[in-house]
């Protein structure tokens, strides 16, 4: 690890308890829109994309790719991780904060001779919202994401740390096929622009399937918590286009974030209204089994936490789980939860590694503990 | 097939267009290293392209599996198409133009029907983007996609002479001030 100008010893990853950008519950619609996410393909013309790309190669390009991002005045404060060199634990935390992939994390697999496949990620701190990740499928992926619905806020930062990236690199580009990628279903502008959207009130009414029928006429791909393959676990989904060449970043924006995303924010909106009435005890009654689970329970799965803190996040909107002196609770407190009880996070904030059982019985016991001070 | 130098079976087919006159050879893998051919790909009908398209009718080859297949094989990282069908990744960026024939329909079915590009370019190519015949990019993009096909079909005819024609548009195109690979 290294941080931007001048080079500073190796340091940790950012605190268990600080809340990421996309949990902050600010910007357009977070009851409904978490987070808005932009990334950008790219690749260094010349050179073999990544999966045929030769042990010397990565290391070449990881260099490359790690001097310009250190030296483009990216962010005020950059940090730099080899992840190669970086423990599991680590990379986990950085996998569940949302700044690198899952594939990522686990590279390509090594040797005990040759050591792990070099790849790298830089994060621009305190915020975190911008990594770029060096050597996944394509040689970079730029991400940028802000809380709630705020995809032109995202694009311009994104936009803007390509351009940088640009200037001190040769990147693949044809006028025909637009920037080149590893995979040709992300060619052209190489962008995704994806939303996390938290989506309870259409699951439990069961109108979630035909939000996902919708999506797919519309080209869009609908995912779990922790993108591609991943399942969508507390109500939590993320819809991201899928056609890359063809339209313009502003078509794809303009579409995204006047068209659709305003559309489905709505459907869950009306699903709320409607379980408060005509379904308000059914809904009342999950809700509050939920948060009898997390302020009791001894023993406590990712999932099983997830799919509670889903229903309070969902009962702390509605108002109808109330703080100390029926005073609302704060939706971050539940936001932070949906991170802490994460396992990479929950060991973190326990000090120490632990096996699954050591797990279930500490993310239950911390739970409690939070919950406890907001309820 | 074997090879035109010695008894080997042929694995490398090469054909070579110079003005207008079509001249094609059949090597084993040995011979055709010692003569230097690079493969690449992009189909029968592209690869012949490729080569009528190349400076000074350079060769290019192609090599053929058993059964007498030709097969598409980049030639700046030598992945094969099937390699790609399996993978589902390409292998290197000149592996778009090496299966430019192959992508090109692949590419309309994953984009909603998009044959070009539409939207921001590297500013280190030069901006703006020249667009050298008054065309948008995506205008200038299915022109030079109807020439290439126009192309296809003369050589697949052996119209030589409107090959030539439509293949010194496509170079004016490619050669105007701004135009990049």
């Amino acid at each position: 690890m290294s941080d931007a100008r001048p080079p500073q010893p190796p340091q940790p990853p950012p605190p268990a308890d600080v809340l990421p950008e996309w949990l902050k519950n600010e910007g357009d619609g977070p009851d409904v829109v978490l987070s808005s996410r932009v990334r950008l393909a790219r690749n260094l013309a010349g050179q073999p994309f990544v999966s045929k790309a030769s042990r010397k190669d990565r290391q070449c390009s990881l260099e490359r790719c790690r001097d310009r991002a250190l030296h483009a005045a990216l962010a005020p404060r950059l940090i730099w991780y080899d992840l190669h060199l970086t423990p599991p634990l680590e990379r986990a935390m950085l996998v569940e904060r949302h700044l690198i992939s899952k594939q990522l994390a686990k590279g390509r697999g090594g040797s005990s001779v040759t050591g792990e496949d070099p790849r790298g990620v830089a994060i621009a701190l305190p915020d975190e919202r911008l990594s770029i990740m060096v050597n996944e499928e394509d040689h970079l992926r730029i991400q940028a994401i802000r809380s709630g619905l705020a995809l032109g806020e995202a694009w311009a930062d994104c936009d803007a740390a390509d351009d940088k990236m640009e200037a001190g690199l040769d990147l693949a580009y044809s006028q025909r096929f637009g920037y080149l990628t590893a995979c040709p279903t992300n060619v052209g502008t190489g962008l995704r622009m994806s939303v996390m959207l938290h989506l309870p009130g259409l699951r439990v009414t069961g109108e979630i399937d035909k939000v996902k029928r919708a999506a797919a006429d519309m080209c869009l791909a609908v995912r779990g918590f922790y993108g591609e393959g991943s399942e969508a676990i507390g109500d939590l989904f993320q819809l991201s286009n899928q056609t890359t060449m063809g339209k313009t970043e502003a078509a794809i924006l303009r579409d995204m974030e006047r068209e659709i995303v305003p559309r489905i924010v709505e459907y869950e909106r009306a699903s709320r209204k409607e379980l408060l009435g005509r379904r308000r005890v059914g809904v009342e009654d999950q809700i509050m089994r939920a948060w009898g689970l997390l302020t009791h329970a001894r023993l406590l799965a990712t999932e099983e936490a997830m799919q509670a803190l889903s229903l309070a996040r969902l009962g702390v909107l509605m108002g109808i789980i109330r703080g100390r002196g029926n005073a609302p609770v704060d939706p971050r407190a539940i936001n932070q939860l949906m991170l802490l009880v994460q396992p990479a996070h929950l060991q973190r904030a326990v000090g120490r590694e632990l096996d699954q059982e050591q797990r279930r019985l500490a993310r239950a016991s911390l739970v409690r503990a939070r919950l406890a001070v907001v309820g | 097939m074997k090879c035109d130098l010695c008894n080997n079976e042929a694995s490398v087919h090469e054909v070579t267009v110079r003005n207008g006159v079509k001249f094609e050879r059949n090597l084993c893998e040995s011979c055709a290293a010692q003569h230097g051919l690079e493969s690449q790909g992009g189909g029968p009908i592209a690869e012949i392209i490729k080569q009528f398209m190349a400076p000074g009718g350079s060769a290019v080859a192609v090599p053929v599996v058993p059964g007498g297949q030709r097969v598409a094989v980049c030639p700046s990282c030598r992945m094969t198409f099937n390699e790609f069908k399996q993978g589902g990744l390409l292998g290197c960026p000149e592996c778009y133009r090496a299966f430019e024939a192959q992508l090109g329909p692949l590419l309309e079915r994953a984009h909603e029907g998009a044959i070009a590009h539409a939207g921001k370019s590297p500013r280190r190519q030069g901006a703006p983007v020249a667009r050298p015949t008054g065309l948008s990019l995506a205008e200038r993009a299915m022109r030079l996609e109807a020439l290439h096909k126009q192309l296809e079909q003369a050589v697949r005819s052996e119209q030589y002479e409107i090959a030539a024609k439509v293949r010194d548009e496509i170079k004016r195109m490619g050669d105007a001030p701004g135009a990049q690979p």
